[in-house]
């Protein structure tokens, strides 16, 4: 059998999206209530929990303090049910220690910590099913369950992945799309003042396509921001009905 | 803009895993017909008012064909009749899977918009996807699928256009027509289908055969064993009981074949095949699957030649006569591994060019192909047209091998024309080759610069004016498609400044689009004797590409500084523009060099090259270069009928040698520059060092000349070729170096980041390319852009840096090349018939270039021409023939023949097979009593059978 056609000619993909749409996003804030923030997202098959603690006294050491604003603490885990084979996923092994330092870097850099000198956040995800595109959902997670704890940000956080296949640029990729091997780009995006909060990229590009890939991820990011804020929307407008204002 | 569903689709791959797909469904797939009014769709592909007059349905139609009827009547499909066709994704994907050579074509004709093919994304559409019921096998689903499909555009039709217009389903399918019939959709058979097409009668010709699988065992004794199915043998090539080889048909006996396994395993690397049985129904090239047979069973290789004849079909007692014949000539020490097929791993079939040979009966429709390639079986097809066709080369493709059936069946495709015709040959070797020859196509032409043009502000920018120099170009009398250009002057300090001049063909094919694609699959521009079969459309390659002398040019330019030592102090590589002061042939420019009286700019800067040649030329010998030789001729054309009248081999002059110099010096200062830059993805040429054991008949063939070659180096190579010379016979040392020649090994184009062997052996030169003629071969053309991208003069793009992708292009360009030297020599051979038919019988002296067992090999160094003469014939008592493989001589009756002998041989075209029409040569000195062709006596009948094997 000759692989898998990843785009058709008439510009369907394998899961009948064209190049440029997202997968089904739906999103819930404010899943449990012992923690200070929580959301649940689900972005097509790949499902993800965040959840959201602080901003409170740094626990453990004390010198691990900042005295100008907040340690940003993360944590990145992936249910053992969460893949085709069960598996049983020790913490820090490389690749959750990685995903745990972008996700780190992506919210002290969206985070306003300066508001909370000598104190910390704790941001906890897990990814409950994989299927692409989980660094990606991991951040949008977060972001929901951020805003549900109402720590202050500088703007939504939107993330989404974007390959490059046969010249298009190909928008949230799935799993399949993912294992072709294609390069592959992350993009963490503050959509209001499109400044970039993080950007990865595996295997080999060739630089005269980063414009257009770098495009599409970013008009991606602004339509993840566009369900985010209307999920948002909806949970306030449900949680002020609640205290029947 | 997208409602979606999602749902859960289960596969097994290898062991049981689960895997989960999302499958979104659309509500924004639109018909793609013209004037549909509910659909928003840009570019409609469907006709409004389709023209397809079938005595079968009266209304206009749109035709819906399902997977088995686009496998296998793709050729019908190609038809430009067949208009409006609507392709539905699950038919695609099914191609796909099961055949991609079909699914290529397929894919081809939907681009065409001439055609109006439209693909509909059935599956992601709302009304149209189904879901694999319980207990339903896939097939049956997509079936199904395929029938919603049908049900849904006639319902969306109705809707839209009232009853006018309708989508038909073709189908082969007994079970699917019927359960369609009952769904209240219109479905015929391909072949009523086509039969009922008004007015155009020719394509039922072009219908595949393929016989229901329950209608096979009726008709006839079953012939052949049946295929074991493909997993079983898998099975069986794992555990050993089975072995995996190419099957190649011999090309003397149609009753056998070698296999080549495949692996590096060491005996039984060569499995014999012989008899119809054992054959089972394997073509050549096919992938197959052999069981060896118990030893005592083994064959030996038989020696003589068969020639499929019959025309009755089911003789097969006849076929059983002949295959004793082979086994009775065998002795027991010739005995090889032989084996016999039990499948098929892949079939590689392909159309195949060839003559009817017409039934007997007047009124039948089924006639037997003969193939020109002899190791093709004849092909059985089904034709109206056979006293049209007869005398005609067509082409043939096969679409099955019924067990009982002697012939494998195929259908009709395409007329070439009159056999013997010299377009239709010309078409015929183009073809078996694989050329692409097709004039290019509208999307191609359509990146063609606009004419007129001329070089603009813009293109200066990056140039360097370069219109001041003496540049001239020196090439073969009536070369149109000039790429390279010279020039040579003196510095004010002492040294001098040598430039080459090369077309800049790179800054008009950009790299991606159509017009460099097409180049690409190309390869290389390919010469025959009275045509060329261009790489690039003409505009560029006589035209603006080519450096003529009346205009401004855009170039790359080469430019060194040399001493008188031809030392090089510096180089320098730039785009340019220069404006060629003359368009020199070989003989004009020798004629300047050696004439006394004229001294202007050019003639000045032609000796100064020479002279700067000469020194070069020697250090490249004197570094182990070798010279080598080969018999070319050129043929002399009438300029009205294009007829040979004459052949002439090449003249080399002084000037030739000294635009070769120049290119060799170009080539290997690019190759280094370029492997500098880019030591990962450079394009290089290579000529890997033959193994010693090739030299053995040349070694041989010199001491029986009492002369001493030695192999231990290219240098010493070439040094003891120089010296091997008798004066009583000047043309050995000529004779040797063809044989040298022969000796060598294929050069090739590689990516220096997939290999580490760089060292070109004849040239001997640690790394080579090929620079100069962008105009004729597409590495040039990839080297000209590595080399602007590492000169800052143009951009790179992603695909010329990587490497694999360079590798794939390297292995397409190895393959066109090794095509475009067999077409020239098959067109070389061609006119050669053509020659000595206009001639008549020619007696003419050769020497012996090979002595086989039962043959020698002739060579004519008058006409370059090169035959056997056998000393073996059917009909004619065998004369006593002694090989002796040490010297290597061969003795018949009392007369010693060595290596390099003068013989007298007489020469003559045998047409008695329009097909395989081919030079004979019968021996006329020295005498052989009893064996010689009477000198004068040429009228009386034909020779004997000789055989001329001019593509060895």
């Amino acid at each position: 059998m000759a692989g898998l056609e990843l785009l058709s000619d008439q510009g369907y993909r394998l899961d009948g999206r064209k190049a440029v749409e997202l997968r089904k996003i739906r999103a819930r804030m404010g899943v449990f209530a012992q923690a200070d923030g929580s959301a649940y997202i689900e972005q097509g098959n790949t499902k993800a929990l965040a959840v959201v603690y602080g901003p409170h006294e740094i626990r453990g050491s004390r010198s691990k303090a900042l005295h100008d604003r907040a340690v940003v603490n993360c944590q990145y885990s992936m249910a053992t049910f969460s893949t085709g084979e069960r598996k049983r996923r020790p913490h820090g092994d490389r690749k959750s220690s990685e995903m745990t330092l972008h996700l780190k870097q992506t919210f002290e850099a969206a985070i306003l910590t300066q508001l909370y000198p000598r104190s910390q956040i704790d941001i906890y995800v897990q990814i409950l099913q994989a299927d692409g595109g989980n660094y990606c959902a991991c951040v949008n997670a977060a972001t929901l369950a951020i805003m549900d704890a109402g720590i202050p940000m500088r703007d939504y956080v939107c993330a989404c992945s974007t390959g490059f296949i046969e010249d298009t640029p190909l928008v949230d990729l799935s799993y399949i799309e993912e294992a072709a091997g294609g390069p592959q780009l992350a993009l963490a995006l503050l959509p209001k003042s499109e400044q970039i909060a993080l950007l990865e990229m595996n295997s080999r590009l060739h630089e005269d396509h980063l414009e257009k890939v770098l495009d599409a991820a970013s008009k991606a990011c602004r339509d993840v921001y566009a369900v985010l804020d209307r999920v948002v929307r909806d949970h306030v407008q449900e949680v002020c009905t609640l205290l029947g204002e | 803009m997208l409602k979606s569903k999602t749902f859960v689709k289960k596969t097994r791959s290898g062991g049981v895993l689960k895997i989960v797909r999302e499958h979104y469904l659309r509500d924004d797939i639109w018909c793609g017909c013209v004037g549909c009014s509910t659909c928003l769709q840009e570019n409609p592909v469907l006709q409004s008012e389709p023209v397809m007059e079938s005595a079968l349905c009266d209304k206009p139609h749109y035709i819906l064909p399902d997977t088995n009827v686009l496998l296998h009547q793709i050729d019908i499909l190609e038809d430009p009749v067949i208009q409006n066709v609507i392709v539905l994704q699950t038919v695609l994907q099914e191609v796909r899977s099961r055949s991609a050579p079909v699914y290529k074509r397929i894919k081809d004709v939907i681009s065409k918009p001439e055609k109006h093919f439209y693909t509909f994304t059935n599956e992601h559409h709302r009304e149209t996807y189904i879901e694999r019921e319980q207990g339903e096998s896939a097939n049956d689903r997509n079936d199904r699928a395929i029938r919603i499909a049908v049900k849904w555009y006639n319902a969306h039709l109705k809707k839209d256009s009232g009853d006018v217009l309708q989508a038909i389903l073709i189908t082969n399918d007994r079970r699917n027509k019927e359960k369609a019939v009952e769904a209240g959709i219109t479905a015929y058979t391909c072949e009523e289908y086509i039969k009922s097409l008004i007015a155009n009668p020719e394509l039922v010709d072009r219908l595949a055969c393929i016989s229901d699988e329950q209608h096979e065992i009726e008709s006839g004794r079953i012939l052949f064993l049946e295929h074991i199915p493909l997993s079983r043998l898998q099975q069986g090539i794992k555990s050993g009981t089975y072995l995996q080889g190419t099957f190649r048909a011999s090309r003397d006996n149609y009753l056998e074949a070698t296999v080549w396994i495949h692996g590096d395993a060491e005996e039984n690397k060569e499995i014999i095949i012989q008899g119809l049985r054992n054959l089972n129904r394997a073509i050549h090239e096919d992938i197959v699957a052999v069981e060896m047979l118990a030893k005592d069973q083994w064959m030996a290789p038989s020696s003589i030649i068969l020639q499929d004849e019959g025309q009755n079909e089911d003789d097969m007692e006849n076929e059983e006569e002949k295959e004793k014949l082979l086994k009775s000539t065998a002795s027991k020490s010739m005995l090889k591994p032989s084996g016999r097929v039990v499948g098929i791993i892949k079939r590689n079939w392909r159309p195949y060019c060839g003559m009817l040979s017409k039934s007997q009966i007047k009124e039948a429709t089924k006639h037997l192909f003969t193939p020109a390639d002899r190791r093709i079986p004849r092909i059985r097809i089904e034709t109206r047209q056979a006293s049209v066709l007869e005398g005609q080369r067509i082409i043939v493709a096969i679409d099955g091998w019924p067990r009982n059936s002697r012939y494998p069946n195929g259908h009709f495709v395409r007329s070439l024309g009159t056999a013997g015709d010299k377009e239709t040959e010309t078409e015929v070797l183009l073809l078996e080759h694989d050329v692409p020859h097709q004039p290019f196509s509208q999307v191609v032409l359509s990146f063609l610069p606009k004419m007129p043009w001329s070089i603009t502000e813009k293109d200066m920018k990056h140039r360097e004016d370069l219109r001041h120099l003496y540049v001239c170009s020196v090439d073969p009398p009536g070369c149109t498609d000039i790429d390279d250009a010279l020039h040579c002057h003196n510095l004010e300090n002492g040294n001098l400044e040598v430039g080459v001049h090369i077309a800049d063909v790179s800054y008009f094919i950009r790299p991606g689009n159509a017009l460099d694609q097409e180049s690409e699959n190309r390869g290389t521009t390919v010469y025959l004797c009275e045509k060329r079969i261009d790489m690039v459309p003409d505009l560029l390659s006589s035209n603006l590409c080519s450096l003529r002398s009346d205009g401004d040019r855009l170039a790359f330019s080469c430019i060194w500084e040399i001493n008188y030592n031809a030392e090089i102090l510096n180089t320098k590589f730039t785009k340019s523009v220069i404006r060629s002061k003359a368009s020199l042939t070989y003989a004009e420019a020798q004629m300047r060099i050696d004439s006394t009286s004229m001294n202007d700019d050019i003639t000045k800067s032609l000796r100064g090259l020479n002279k700067l040649a000469k020194i070069l030329k020697k250090r490249r010998i004197d570094k182990g270069a070798l010279t080598l030789s080969s018999p070319e001729v050129r043929f002399h054309m009438d300029s009205e009928t294009h007829d040979p009248i004459d052949l002439q081999t090449k003249e080399l002059r002084e000037t030739n040698s000294m635009v070769e110099e120049f290119m060799l010096l170009a080539n290997v200062s690019v190759a280094e520059k370029i492997y500098n830059e880019f030591s990962e993805c450079a394009l290089l040429r290579k000529h890997p060092a033959p193994p010693l054991s090739n030299y053995d008949i040349l070694v041989k063939a010199a001491k029986s000349k009492d002369l001493e070659i030695k192999i231990d180096s290219a240098k010493a190579l070439a040094d003891s070729l120089d010296k091997a010379e008798c004066s009583s016979f000047p043309y050995l040392n000529t004779l040797l170096r063809i044989l040298a020649t022969r000796c060598m090994m294929q050069a090739v184009y590689f990516c220096s980041g997939m290999d580490s062997d760089f060292h070109h052996y004849g040239l001997a030169s640690p790394i080579y390319t090929h620079f100069t003629s962008p105009i004729r071969r597409y590495s040039d053309i990839i080297v000209h852009r590595l080399l602007a991208a590492a000169i800052g003069a143009d951009c790179t793009y992603p695909e010329l840096m990587d490497k694999h992708k360079l590798a794939e292009i390297c292995k397409n360009l190895n393959y066109r090349h090794k095509m475009a030297q067999y077409s020239q020599r098959a067109s070389v051979a061609f006119h050669t018939q053509l020659f000595f038919k206009s001639k008549g019988i020619v007696s003419e002296e050769g020497y012996i270039l090979f002595v086989r067992k039962n043959a020698i090999v002739v060579l004519i160094p008058k006409f370059g021409l090169e035959g056997t003469v056998f000393f073996e014939q059917k009909d004619m008592p065998k004369p006593k023939l002694f090989y002796n493989d040490e010297i290597p001589t061969l003795t018949v009756e009392d007369v010693c023949f060595y290596m390099f002998d003068k013989v007298k041989v007489k020469i003559t075209l045998d047409a008695s097979n329009i097909q395989h029409q081919k030079i004979r040569m019968a021996l006329v000195e020295p005498q052989i009593p009893g064996f010689n062709v009477p000198k004068q006596k040429y009228a009386n009948g034909e020779p004997e059978q000789k055989k001329c094997k001019m593509d060895s």
